[in-house]
């Protein structure tokens, strides 16, 4: 017996099976003439400067554990938007004070400037620094 | 048999179609940038360059791959495949027409009729983050790095407005069956409007609709791809088939994309004012599958000219607009909507 569930994942079997259909083709007809030079990583034709695992922004870092907190918030949401029309006005405030306690939290995130991503201050050239760094 | 035989024969008529929409979108987006900018665009192959398209995918298969050295290559392969595939099955759970008897047979136009459809496509759709991170960082590439990780960050923050707003729509029809959702939309409002959920939702809709450009990595808020700072992005050390995977995968995932606003915000296969008209019921399938056709090439349509019309985002800009603008924007929906359904309005 075939469950709705068994159709997508014949799908994704599919697709899997197509997608590597199209890669072996490729396989059987491409070129092969490799050489160390174009095998290296791209970097504007230089040659990579230092290590490419470079680090990173801790504001990435920021933003996926704010996303964790309110996705959960959202999977809570979706049974209570299925079952709303039947609970009515007491589902409705119950969920007016989850998203309270939400709401504070995000209000905190903001105030502290989570939120925020860090812009480059411009440096604007002035002509009298300039000078002073000359002599 | 026919239980296993029917899904697969769906699923190829699906695929094939969707394969032949992404070879011609790419040569429509051309032609349309084209006449933007006053160019003529591709015309050389094939009258009006229709063959356009097949020659660049017979281009594609002759191409040499070329995998860094100092790449993962398990990974640095893994990551096209995982993209298409996500992005194509999306489509399993959208209904693309109402029931059509063929032979004295009746078969539902869903390839499979979940009860919780809406979290199907919200699982695959960020599914496709891995794609693109894991070929981020599997290419040993500063400017893929970059365009991996502003990808999943991009991502994740346009998720949360993307699954909120939805919300108002499931609290209407209080259920996650894409068909209900779409059969809900039948009938009218004040008797000449189409019960489509733009009409009910318009900030629910405006909210999804710019999720959606960011999710897919189309231009307004393409910075993974970014050319003129990070070369490519994330596909920077792909070539040959590999990168053609990645840009079928994102055609794709703009097609699934289209398909599911027009599932959920435009009424689906619901065509309005159709039984005005006498016509046989294999005639009214075929309008309805010709309608839901209409109205996602004419959503791709609205996705190109936007690519071409308005610039990028800065990365700070668009941190702001999604965490700052269309979350709080979203969740005011949510209450207003339930609000508005406890006293009988919606």
């Amino acid at each position: 017996m075939l469950t709705d569930f068994g159709r997508i994942f014949i799908f994704f079997i599919v697709g899997a099976i197509f997608t590597a259909g199209g890669l072996m083709t490729s396989w059987l007809f491409r070129p092969k003439r490799y050489y160390p030079q174009k095998l290296s990583t791209y970097e504007c034709g230089e040659e990579p400067i230092g290590d490419s695992r470079v680090k990173i922004n801790v504001r990435f870092y920021v933003v996926a554990l704010i996303f964790v907190v309110f996705e959960v918030e959202v999977l809570f949401i979706f049974p209570w938007a299925l079952i709303f029309q039947k609970v009515g006005m007491f589902a409705y405030l119950e969920m007016l004070f989850f998203l309270l306690i939400l709401i504070v939290g995000y209000a905190y995130v903001w105030a502290k400037g989570d939120l925020d991503w860090d812009k480059p201050i411009p440096v604007i050239p002035q002509l009298s620094k300039l000078l002073n760094n000359k002599s | 048999m026919n239980l296993i035989l029917e899904p697969i024969v769906k699923i190829l008529i699906v695929l094939f179609i969707n394969l032949t929409l992404v070879s011609y979108l790419v040569l429509i987006e051309r032609k349309v940038s084209a006449y933007i900018q006053n160019r003529i665009g591709p015309n050389r192959v094939g009258p009006w360059g229709l063959l356009q398209s097949v020659a660049d995918v017979v281009k594609l298969f002759f191409k040499e791959d070329i995998v860094p050295k100092d790449a993962n290559k398990f990974i640095h392969s893994l990551a096209p495949v995982i993209s298409v595939v996500v992005a194509f099955s999306t489509f399993a759970v959208i209904p693309f027409g109402n029931k059509i008897t063929l032979y004295g047979n009746e078969y539902n136009l869903v390839i499979a009729d979940v009860n919780v459809g809406v979290l199907v496509i919200l699982a695959l759709t960020s599914l496709g983050v891995y794609g693109i991170t894991l070929s981020g960082w599997s290419s040993n590439n500063k400017y893929s790095l970059l365009g991996g990780l502003r990808s999943s960050a991009q991502m994740i923050s346009y998720e949360l407005s993307m699954g909120i707003s939805l919300i108002g729509i499931l609290l209407m029809t209080q259920s996650m069956r894409l068909t209900q959702i779409v059969a809900e939309q039948g009938g009218y409002i004040f008797g000449f409007i189409p019960n489509w959920n733009i009409f009910l939702q318009p900030i629910g809709f405006i909210i999804f609709l710019v999720s959606t450009f960011a999710e897919t990595n189309r231009l307004p808020f393409d910075l993974p791809e970014a050319e003129e700072e990070l070369v490519g992005g994330y596909h920077t050390e792909y070539s040959g088939m590999k990168f053609g995977l990645f840009f079928l995968a994102e055609y794709a995932s703009m097609i699934t994309a289209s398909a599911f606003i027009v599932t959920l915000f435009l009424g689906g296969w619901q065509a309005p004012f159709i039984e005005y008209f006498n016509f046989s019921p294999f005639v009214i399938s075929l309008l309805q599958l010709s309608a839901f056709a209409i109205k996602v090439l004419f959503v791709l349509l609205f996705f190109i000219l936007i690519r071409w019309t308005i610039p990028r985002f800065r990365y700070d800009q668009l941190m702001n607009i999604g965490w700052k603008v269309m979350l709080p924007l979203s969740l005011l929906n949510l209450i207003v909507t339930a609000f508005l359904i406890l006293i009988n309005i919606l």
